[in-house]
């Protein structure tokens, strides 16, 4: 797995007129609509680029939040960090120690009003802050679906680039955890992720996570940032000390392999790396690929990818992997090999005790996999 | 009547505790008491006693002070008298036991229930009430003996089975949230008193015992909780979200606040079908601060509907104090234009009172806001500890001062409706009572995998569900 590690330095605030600039970008920053990207394709995965020996630490996926959210607190005297229950660390103990260190005018509580939290938060970023809001989970995000389609995505295009929200950053806990029910489970990032103006974004591990949101934090556009709450305790990785950013848009492959390509995010890669070991067993070789960025996604990446294999499979549950299907369906249609498939949670309302039953398991990725081989 | 039947009911399921006649010595008296009889005078006193524990109640009185002047007097042949009185002893055990059916002695419950048990009493409420906009209620309250035994037996009901999902919880047979309700049972038991079943309601998650306030059974929260069949919502539910059709009970909602619309709702759909009967819904202070809230508010009262919002503010919204949250925890004048009352939530009678006052303005002006000042001795949920926020010594402050069901008992005790013994034997039923529940509850099995697929649309409308893979059509949803 290659690492590629931008510095922050200066980020020019040069924008188009949608999405701005990224930091990691070479050069000229061109939205996802088709121009080719000159950076980061399967073809060009140079193995010998190794990243250079850096201190890290064995930690989980909360420490490493919590550790991003020190570092931004602390390169950027005008960043906030407010929520419900952040004070002391918040549910889920990704906001620990930061009051105490910041104050109380930095780390704040918010009452219980989701959509004022975002609102707030578009309002604080407009005035040139960062704005770290985070709705406690992510099934709660729903009130805050109106300030975030309709305010924080549209604020630079309607006003001509006078104003913008760029640096508003919306966390969210999202996904199942084995018992949460109803309320508790959802991945909501399809609803987010059909809206132009902001960005998707979900880690899978914790040195992802702190590289990601170190660059959501810093991208001068307004980004939903979907933590996978089971990995908080449960992913364990030696994540480097130091401040670094991963770039946006721009997917990882995970393994490199010649039969059929899997793309996936957040929590659902542990579940697919499972079944890609599997069926190697079979002699099927898989390409894993982690979008990482769900929109603008790097389409790019998975084109070329799927031109090499011939086979696409998207095991992930929401409705985001329709549209991969959808575009992937469109530009590689003559060199599929088997009808792009996907394995989701069924059609229900995420249930209570049938969670087991509910969700796209290693084995149904097992056998669409097969399926799709031998199609 | 209902006193007596009830007494039936009691010694006929075989439970009965310390009753008859020589009441706290009962079992001593079995072994040394009857050996205390030393004459004739006290035999047939003892006797009499027997007789009339058998037959009639009004004896009972004279029989006392009967055996009371004969064990005065001295008396020989001791052993004899002893064996007499030994089989007289028998007998009534017999007979005490219910095996003689209506006849059943505890002769002296049946005369205390018959003479107090729908008695008014007059008390008055400690905590006066604080109004908005409104005058405030009398704090004078009539109740009965029969009401308020009902209180306590119904709220030991409901802290026992709190305390008893609590170690479920912990044994893993509950998973996922669960939010308990042990400290606040006045709130809903007190609302119980003053409405009936035209009445809805409609509360956030925290709803175990306003679901068996509005008719639900212990074995059906159980169950439910434990994701089985036998659960009032087939076990699909969980812990959040409880309903019951029947007795209007609307839920059990898990986003917070997105319940007071529909409160308005239901409110609305009572007054048009001219039902009489008023909507209460239920919310907590962290939920105040919600806008749908305030959305609910101005329509009701744009609209005179028959809602009654009720804040229980229990002063923590999960982790934040109320003082944190919110800039006015005031959260009876919340409603601005909406009058509201104050009530102290941890008296069932203020809340009786409150709640019967409301519904009376609510049915003729439209919205209330009741403020229930009220408190949790358990966290927000299972995994909240509830002492990060707040300290022991408040808990257990307010757990000595303000317990629901202790104040209950020591009206009970000064009023003389029961004993201590009594209050013990209502206590051990409802344990047992719990305890049946939940064994019950662990024998009923998980629903079955259909299950998954069911109730997600209307049954017959053709809609289909598809599978993890999205090409076949899994199911034809029923």
């Amino acid at each position: 797995m290659v690492r590629r590690r931008f510095s922050f330095g200066l980020v020019s605030r040069l924008s188009s007129p949608i999405y701005g600039r990224s930091p990691c970008s070479g050069g000229i920053w061109t939205p996802c609509l088709g121009q080719k990207r000159s950076f980061m394709t399967a073809k060009d995965l140079v193995e010998s680029e190794e990243p250079e020996k850096k201190v890290t630490n064995r930690i989980n996926m909360f420490s490493a939040i919590n550790q991003a959210l020190h570092t931004v607190l602390d390169s950027d005297p005008k960043s906030y960090v407010f929520g419900e229950d952040v004070g002391f660390g918040g549910v889920f103990r990704c906001t620990t120690a930061l009051r105490d260190k910041f104050g109380r005018h930095r780390v704040f509580n918010t009452p219980l009003c989701e959509q004022a939290i975002v609102g707030f938060g578009i309002g604080l970023a407009s005035m040139g802050n960062r704005a770290i809001a985070e709705i406690q989970f992510a099934d709660y995000i729903f009130p805050a679906l109106d300030q975030i389609v309709n305010e924080a995505a549209k604020y630079r295009y309607r006003s001509g680039n006078l104003f913008n929200c760029g640096g508003l950053t919306v966390r969210a806990p999202y996904g199942a955890v084995g018992h949460g029910g109803h309320y508790h489970s959802q991945s909501p990032e399809a609803f987010f992720c059909h809206v132009p103006g902001i960005k998707v974004v979900i880690p899978r591990s914790p040195s992802q996570a702190k590289g990601l949101l170190l660059a959501s934090i810093r991208d001068p556009n307004p980004v939903v940032f979907f933590e996978p709450k089971w990995l908080y305790r449960l992913a364990v990785e030696e994540v480097p000390v130091d401040d670094y950013t991963l770039p946006l848009s721009s997917a990882e492959v995970m393994r490199k392999g010649s039969d059929i390509t899997l793309v996936g995010w957040g929590a659902q890669l542990a579940i697919m790396e499972e079944a890609c070991d599997e069926v190697s067993k079979l002699g099927i070789s898989c390409e894993l690929i982690d979008l990482r960025t769900l929109i603008p996604w790097d389409k790019e990446l998975v084109e070329d990818s799927v031109n090499k294999t011939g086979r696409l499979l998207a095991p992930v549950t929401g409705g985001f992997g329709a549209e991969i299907a959808a575009s992937i369906t469109n530009s590689c249609f003559l060199r599929l090999q088997a009808p792009v498939s996907r394995v989701c949670g069924l059609d229900t309302p995420f249930p209570l005790v049938f969670e087991p039953f509910y969700m796209p398991t290693k084995n149904k990725i097992v056998d669409a996999i097969k399926a799709s081989v031998n199609f | 009547m209902q006193g007596i039947m009830e007494s039936i009911q009691t010694l006929c399921s075989g439970d009965h505790g310390n009753e008859g006649f020589m009441q706290d010595d009962e079992d001593e008296e079995e072994e040394n008491g009857v050996g205390r009889l030393t004459s004739w005078a006290e035999l047939l006193g003892f006797g009499l006693a027997v007789f009339s524990e058998a037959i009639a109640p009004q004896l009972q009185c004279f029989c006392d002070r009967t055996l009371g002047f004969a064990v005065g007097q001295g008396g020989s042949r001791e052993a004899w008298i002893k064996a007499v009185a030994m089989a007289m002893s028998l007998v009534r055990k017999a007979v005490k036991k219910g095996w003689v059916g209506a006849l059943a002695p505890a002769a002296r419950v049946m005369s205390q229930a018959l003479s107090t048990a729908s008695e008014p009493i007059t008390l008055d409420i400690p905590v006066p009430f604080k109004a908005h906009k409104v005058e405030t209620p009398s704090v004078t309250v009539e109740t009965s003996a029969q009401e308020l035994t009902n209180f306590f037996k119904t709220m030991f009901i409901m802290r026992r089975m709190e305390i008893a999902a609590d170690s479920l919880y912990k044994s893993k047979f509950i998973r996922g949230f669960c939010h308990l309700y042990d400290g606040q049972e006045a709130v809903c038991v007190g609302m119980e008193a003053a409405l009936n079943d035209k009445d809805c309601i409609i509360t956030a998650y925290r709803d175990h015992c306003t679901h068996l306030g509005r008719g639900g059974s212990v074995l059906e929260v159980f169950a439910e909780l434990m994701g089985r069949k036998d659960g009032c919502s087939l076990g699909k539910g969980g812990s959040m979200h409880m309903y019951n059709k029947k007795g209007g009970f609307y839920g059990g909602n898990g986003i917070v606040g997105a319940q007071t619309p529909l409160g308005a709702g239901l409110a609305f759909a009572q007054k048009y079908l001219k039902v009489e009967g008023v909507t209460l819904a239920m919310y907590g202070d962290g939920a105040a601060n919600q806008g749908q809230l305030f959305e609910a508010m101005n329509i009701s009262a744009l609209w005179n509907l028959p809602v009654i919002y009720v804040c229980e503010n229990n002063h923590y919204g999960m982790g934040t104090a109320e003082w944190r949250s919110a800039k006015s925890p005031e959260y009876y004048k919340r409603g601005d234009y909406i009058p509201g009352l104050k009530v102290d939530g941890m008296d069932c009678l203020a809340v009786k009172q409150a709640v019967k006052y409301a519904k009376e303005y609510a049915l003729q002006n439209g919205p209330m806001v009741l403020e229930m000042d009220t408190y949790r001795y358990h966290g927000h949920s299972m995994s909240d500890p509830g002492s990060t926020y707040r300290t022991r010594d408040e808990i257990s402050g307010v757990r000595q001062e303000r317990d629901p069901i202790e104040r209950i008992r020591k009206l009970l005790l000064s009023n003389n409706i029961a004993t201590v013994a009594e209050l013990k034997t209502m206590e051990k039923e409802a344990k047992k009572e719990v305890e049946d529940a939940l064994s019950k509850a662990k024998e009923s099995p998980s629903p079955d995998s259909d299950e998954l697929f069911t109730h997600v649309y209307r049954k017959g409308y053709g809609a289909k569900a598809y599978g993890a893979d999205r090409k076949e059509v899994v199911v034809k949803l029923p």
